[in-house]
């Protein structure tokens, strides 16, 4: 079957298959693309991707479960938007996103991808879980709800359902009052943000999603916004101005280190703490932030930031962008992108692998434990370090 | 399943064999002109021990293997001519001995040459391997077997000529060692041992490298490129004489294309040079443009059209845009330095009567000892019609070359038979000689190099 | 066809002959100077024609106005006497011609800042200063169409320049500003200083980028810390032609607290940075072109300069290596301003 309509036709054909897309900044080794890590097969890699998608646009192939994970597997880490030397570079993940769509129109969907989509659509959350939960983790925590307050605090699905991601949701919090920052939260008000959806594919619900939020803020008089999750950092300031949105969106790394810098937030001491730094895609290679997170743990005095050898825009993706997370399309293997990269964490010595995403803390947090490296290596989110640094008992 | 998979998921582990549709098309075509060619299995293996296994299952079976590196050959060089399996050997990676005082790096063959390239300058800076021009993802392995040549053509020569040691698996699936490492775990020499290197140049149709010992070189502090730029073509190969007189540059590569519009009809001679210090790379510049090429300016037919350009990466993939399609291949060719101004003319004529803008380009290999020429045609992959005339203009480019008395470099099959067809009868039948015993059941990379 | 209007008269009654005299790469008296300058006027060789090492500064040195060094081209091409290599001169020549389709032009309100040739360069155009402004020719696909062409004054060429111009100015003009700010002293040379002379009427109204960043910097200035480095300045080949702007150099180091340190090379006694000198035929060009080089930075560093300021991509490109090896750091003109105002240069 041809897709005649798909959105791409005029350039995917432009893919040379020349594997630049592979590689990180310094070439260092072809295992840069999370998926084509897990698999090392060319169809999983950027260009093969790119050329199956196209083959099934002209009809050359037939749509396949197979051919959907692939397509799915992707985590959009725009690893290849880095490296691909074409003029196509920039719409690759736009190319593989357009494709996903085409699969969700026709109802040909990996089946863990139409499970994650249909929670969202029906309970507004990835996990399934009730929309009047969200805002248990908060209930101890003595929040306020967001009245006017300077900033609102996003925490999205991961934090609040996720009880991993919960503790680093708290730790924000804690860090956030400590830095005398004004903030609310929307506790059960809150939607999902709709960025791993879009990823995913489904622009309709995504696009539901993001109107709902924008007419939420805009109820309440949001003007500026605190993301846990880099994911809801991508969407506000990039996806929600196309649908009207008009608020400010910060990530708390850039908050805290604006409190660091006026003396707002005390600069605590750790008894020389030897930490690596995980880049998140939708932090690092898709918001360009890379300074903000290793300043926030730069202020901790004595802490030693050990730098693995790839690191900002070389990051090697947890494996879990674009709902990857919730799918784990790319798990179930000794090569999964998160355990290549707890690896990679603990070649550099360090005690703390911390990251600033909640996913990322989630996927690697189970790989460090299938590494069994659990004992020698701690993953942390910075706000979690931060407090811990700070003795802020969580 | 069938037994050769079964067997396959055996030796490699499930995840790492495909019998998917998918991957099938996948590996089916590569990046020019060639027609598809289908395997019906693909294995990527990670060890030798499993090289070895496949190789015995596929003669027991006798299904083609076709060993595949980077798969950036561009002339249709790793793909299935008659089914079979595709052997990615991208998983062989390894860097496995440095040794910085004998210059030497032991790697697996499927390692890439961006990663050797990195591994190296992170730990030993002062040594550098004669990197290709291709994709960072091609591999040793591959271009060794299709005699490739990187940016220490001039100096060195072949990319072939500087290995000092290989592992091989035969097609029968004995594993071997070739060089002084056949005797023991050094890897610093081929010779003086009796030649046994059948393997460089054959395009896996003798068996598969899976290690290989590679000559290092020094690499200087500075690394920069001048670019000699001359009008008349019949001057380049006298430049070139004078340049490798000198012998002062590293690589030395003389490039002319239509677009962009500015090297049109003009030839550019880029002049690698490399030093440990300011004083050290004048000292070149003075006897190279003070000295021998001092006349061309002096006359006004040639000039400096760039001094002191950083060296970079090439990133020669992005002439595949140049009809915003995707696509190029080029003819290879090896030929003496004084064919260059033929070369350009005739090159250009074809690309021109194509309607495909030209680009000619010749490296120098050894001191000026050979060139290795290349025509470059972009195509649009989405339009058939285009790639046809590109193919067209290929092989005409190949009839180009064995005119010219030339010897195609990495020929496609179409190139193949040119050559095979003109080669000297004995010289076939020692070739013929050779494959038979290695490959009794003529199961490797068929169709390739094949003597009938 | 567009012709140099070069007032001989004014050179009769002219005393110093500045132009040659003044001439730092050709050692010649009022008198010899006057015989040369007939020979000029008249269409016959000169030694000045093989001599000339295209620097500009005769143009600034004329004291009558009149264009001395636009002459010496001029004559250059009439006679074939080119200064650099032919295969240099096609390079240079084919290098202008746009080969990626025509330029989609936007109106713009209020004032546009042309890139010319330097779109790979508008990054640097960010922040505050630039806000009131509309960037064109920042696609560096369509930027030949924005190309002064006066580049071509080095390769003995007038008549390229006036077979291009009036396309370029079409371009420029259509995007319907109210004036035009120049990225690069070259455009604003162009249009205020060549096309004049040509008689070529220039159909927008041009601003130098001295004089708007200096002006925003006074619409800024309560913003603006000290910056307290020493600067030299690489004074350009094409500021020759609009030295009644080079004082807001001076202006505008005062404005953001640097200080101009006093040199050899400084001002009308500028050094060329020598990217058009290295490839010229004459014997030995290449080393001299060295030489004046290490002259030039040495002479920055015995002045203590910290700093370099810069704003011809042609001499940042030729100098920014060797005057990092000295220790002393390139930047860019537009850069110094961002970081008077608390900008992080670009
Ligand atoms: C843009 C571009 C520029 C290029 N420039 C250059 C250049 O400057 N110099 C140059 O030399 N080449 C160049 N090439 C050609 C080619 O990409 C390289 O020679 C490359 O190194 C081939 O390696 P590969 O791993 O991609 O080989 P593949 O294409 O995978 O394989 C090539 C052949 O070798 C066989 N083979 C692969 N691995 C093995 C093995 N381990 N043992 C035995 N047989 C094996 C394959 O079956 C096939 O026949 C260029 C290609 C492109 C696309
Ligand atoms: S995505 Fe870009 S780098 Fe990757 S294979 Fe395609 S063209 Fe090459
Ligand atoms: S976005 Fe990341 S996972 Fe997707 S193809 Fe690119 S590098 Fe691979
Ligand atoms: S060009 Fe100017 S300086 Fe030269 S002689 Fe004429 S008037 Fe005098
Ligand atoms: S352009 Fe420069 S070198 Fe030429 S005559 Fe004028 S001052 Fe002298």
């Amino acid at each position: 079957m041809r897709i005649s309509d798909y959105q791409y036709a005029d350039i995917i054909h432009r893919c040379f298959r020349c594997g630049y897309c592979k590689f990180p900044a310094d070439w260092s080794d072809v295992t840069n693309c999370p998926a084509y890590a897990r698999h090392r097969m060319e169809s999983w890699s950027s260009g093969g991707r790119l050329w199956l998608i196209r083959a099934w646009v002209t009809g050359e192939i037939e749509w396949s479960p197979y051919l959907a994970e692939i397509v799915y597997a992707c985590t959009a880490c725009r690893n290849c938007v880095e490296k691909c030397p074409l003029p196509i570079a920039d719409n690759i993940v736009n190319m593989v996103v357009a494709a996903r769509s085409e699969m969700v129109e026709r109802g040909l969907l990996p089946p863990a991808v139409r499970d994650v989509l249909t929670r969202v659509q029906q309970r507004g959350n990835p996990f399934g879980l009730p929309a009047k939960k969200r805002g248990e983790w908060a209930e101890d925590l003595r929040v306020e709800k967001f009245s006017g307050q300077d900033y609102l605090l996003y925490i999205g699905a991961d934090g609040s359902y996720d009880s991993r991601a919960q503790q680093a949701a708290t730790a924000l919090v804690r860090l956030l009052e400590k830095a005398g920052v004004s903030f609310g939260i929307l506790g059960k008000n809150e939607a999902d943000d709709g960025n791993d959806v879009a990823f995913m594919g489904e622009e309709g619900l995504a696009d539901y999603l993001m109107e709902q939020t924008i007419a939420r803020f805009r109820e309440l008089g949001v003007k500026q916004v605190i993301t846990l999750s880099p994911h809801a950092l991508y969407a506000f300031t990039a996806q929600y101005p196309r649908l009207g949105g008009d608020f400010q969106a910060y990530h708390y790394t850039q908050v805290l280190s604006g409190q660091l810098r006026t003396g707002a937030l005390p600069t605590p001491q750790s008894g020389g703490l030897r930490v690596t730094y995980h880049d998140p895609c939708f932090l690092g290679r898709w918001s360009n932030e890379y300074k903000a997170p290793r300043k926030v743990l730069g202020a901790i005095g004595g802490l030693q930031l050990a730098e693995m050898e790839r690191n900002r825009k070389s990051s090697l993706c947890c494996g879990g962008g674009s709902g990857n997370c919730y799918t784990d399309l790319l798990g179930g293997s000794e090569e999964s992108p998160a355990r290549i990269r707890i690896r990679q964490a603990a070649e550099t010595g360090a005690g703390i692998l911390a990251t600033a995403c909640p996913n990322c803390l989630v996927l690697l947090e189970d790989a460090v434990r299938a590494e069994g490296l659990d004992d020698k290596l701690d993953v942390r989110d910075i706000c979690e370090v931060f407090c811990q640094a700070s003795g802020i008992p969580l | 399943m069938d037994a050769v998979y079964r067997a396959l998921v055996d030796i490699v582990g499930s995840d790492y064999v495909s019998v998917q549709p998918e991957d099938l098309f996948t590996y089916s075509k590569d990046l020019g002109t060639s027609e598809p060619g289908k395997p019906d299995y693909v294995a990527a293996p990670k060890t030798t021990g499993a090289v070895s296994r496949i190789l015995k299952l596929a003669n027991e079976h006798k299904t083609p293997v076709i060993p595949l590196g980077g798969g950036m050959s561009l002339a249709g060089l790793a793909l299935p001519l008659k089914g079979g399996i595709i052997l990615d050997l991208k998983r062989m990676d390894r860097i496995l001995e440095l040794n910085e005082k004998g210059r030497y790096v032991v790697v697996e063959a499927g390692a890439s040459h961006g990663k050797l390239t990195s591994y190296l300058h992170k730990h030993a800076p002062r040594l550098m391997h004669s990197e290709p021009g291709a994709p960072p993802a091609a591999t040793i392995g591959g271009n060794l077997a299709i005699h490739g040549q990187g940016d220490l053509a001039h100096p060195y020569g072949f990319n072939s000529d500087m290995i000092a040691g290989m592992e091989v698996v035969l097609p029968t699936g004995e594993i071997c060692r070739i060089g002084s490492c056949a005797m023991g775990e050094k890897w610093y020499t081929l010779h003086p041992l009796p030649d046994l290197s059948l393997f460089l140049g054959w395009n896996g149709s003798t068996g598969i490298i899976t290690k290989v010992s590679l000559k290092l070189y020094p690499c200087k502090k500075i690394r920069e490129m001048d670019i000699f730029c001359v009008e008349d073509e019949n001057l380049v190969p006298e430049i070139l004489y004078e340049l490798t007189h000198a012998g002062m540059a590293g690589d030395l590569v003389a490039m002319s294309s239509k677009l962009p519009p500015y090297s049109d009809r003009l030839h550019m001679i880029s002049i690698a040079l490399s030093e440990d210090s300011r004083q050290e790379m004048e000292f070149k510049r003075q006897i190279l443009f003070d000295t021998h090429l001092a006349k061309y300016i002096r006359e006004g037919t040639g000039g400096i059209s760039m001094a002191g350009r950083d060296v970079e990466r090439p990133m020669v993939s992005k002439a595949s845009d140049w009809k915003k399609g995707g696509g190029f291949e080029y003819v290879g060719a090896i030929l003496p330095v004084t064919d260059y101004p033929e070369c350009y003319r005739r090159g250009a004529a074809i690309s021109a009567a194509h309607d495909i803008p030209y680009t000619v380009l010749g490296r120098v290999i050894g001191a000026g000892h050979a060139m290795m020429f290349s025509w470059s045609y972009a195509f649009n992959r989405a339009d058939e019609q285009s790639i046809a005339q590109a193919r067209k203009a290929l092989h005409e480019t190949d009839d180009l070359v064995m005119e010219l008395g030339g010897t195609i470099w990495k020929p496609a099959v179409y190139g193949q038979k040119l050559l095979l067809e003109k080669m000297d009868a004995n010289t076939l039948q020692m070739m013929k000689k050779v494959k038979t015993m290695l490959d009794p059941n003529a199961i490797m990379n068929p169709g390739h190099w094949e003597v009938d | 066809m567009h012709t140099l209007h070069f007032d001989e008269n004014k050179c009769l009654a002219c005393e110093a002959r500045d132009c040659l005299t003044r001439c730092r790469y050709m050692n010649m008296d009022a008198q010899g100077a006057a015989a040369e300058l007939k020979k000029l006027i008249a269409g016959e060789d000169s030694p000045v024609l093989h001599d000339c090492i295209t620097c500009y500064a005769c143009e600034e040195y004329c004291p009558m106005g009149n264009h001395p060094f636009y002459l010496i081209v001029s004559r250059q091409e009439a006679l074939g006497i080119s200064p650099l290599p032919s295969p240099l001169v096609r390079q240079g020549i084919q290098m202008g011609i746009p080969f990626r389709g025509e330029p989609e032009i936007e109106k713009v309100d209020g004032l546009a800042l042309n890139m010319g040739v330097f779109s790979g360069l508008s990054h640097l155009i960010s922040g505050k200063l630039f806000e009131n402004v509309t960037p064109i020719s920042t696609d560096s696909r369509k930027m030949f169409h924005y190309f002064c062409q006066l580049m071509y004054l080095h390769y003995g060429k007038v008549s390229v320049i006036n077979e291009r111009l009036e396309g370029v100015m079409e371009a420029i003009s259509a995007h319907d500003a109210d004036a035009v700010v120049h990225f690069h002293d070259e455009c604003y040379g162009t249009y205020t200083s060549y096309a004049p002379a040509f008689g070529m009427a220039v159909p927008f109204k041009s601003i130098h980028l001295f004089e708007f960043l200096h002006d925003r910097l006074t619409e800024l200035a309560g913003e603006i810390h000290p910056l307290g480095f020493r600067v030299a300045y690489q004074r350009p080949c094409s500021s020759r032609l609009s030295p009644d702007k080079h004082v807001f150099v001076d202006k505008i180091f005062d404005m953001v607290g640097v200080e101009h340190v006093e040199r050899q090379y400084k001002n009308e006694e500028a050094l060329c940075c020598g990217s058009t000198i290295m490839p010229q035929k004459r014997p030995d060009s290449r080393r001299f072109c060295l030489d004046i080089q290490r002259e030039n930075i040495e002479d920055m560093k015995r002045a203590g300069a910290e700093l370099c300021i810069f704003n011809c991509p042609a001499c940042m490109q030729t100098l920014w290596k060797q005057i990092t090896e000295y220790g002393i750091m390139p930047i860019w003109m537009s850069d110094l301003c961002r970081m008077a105002i608390g900008e992080k240069p670009a």
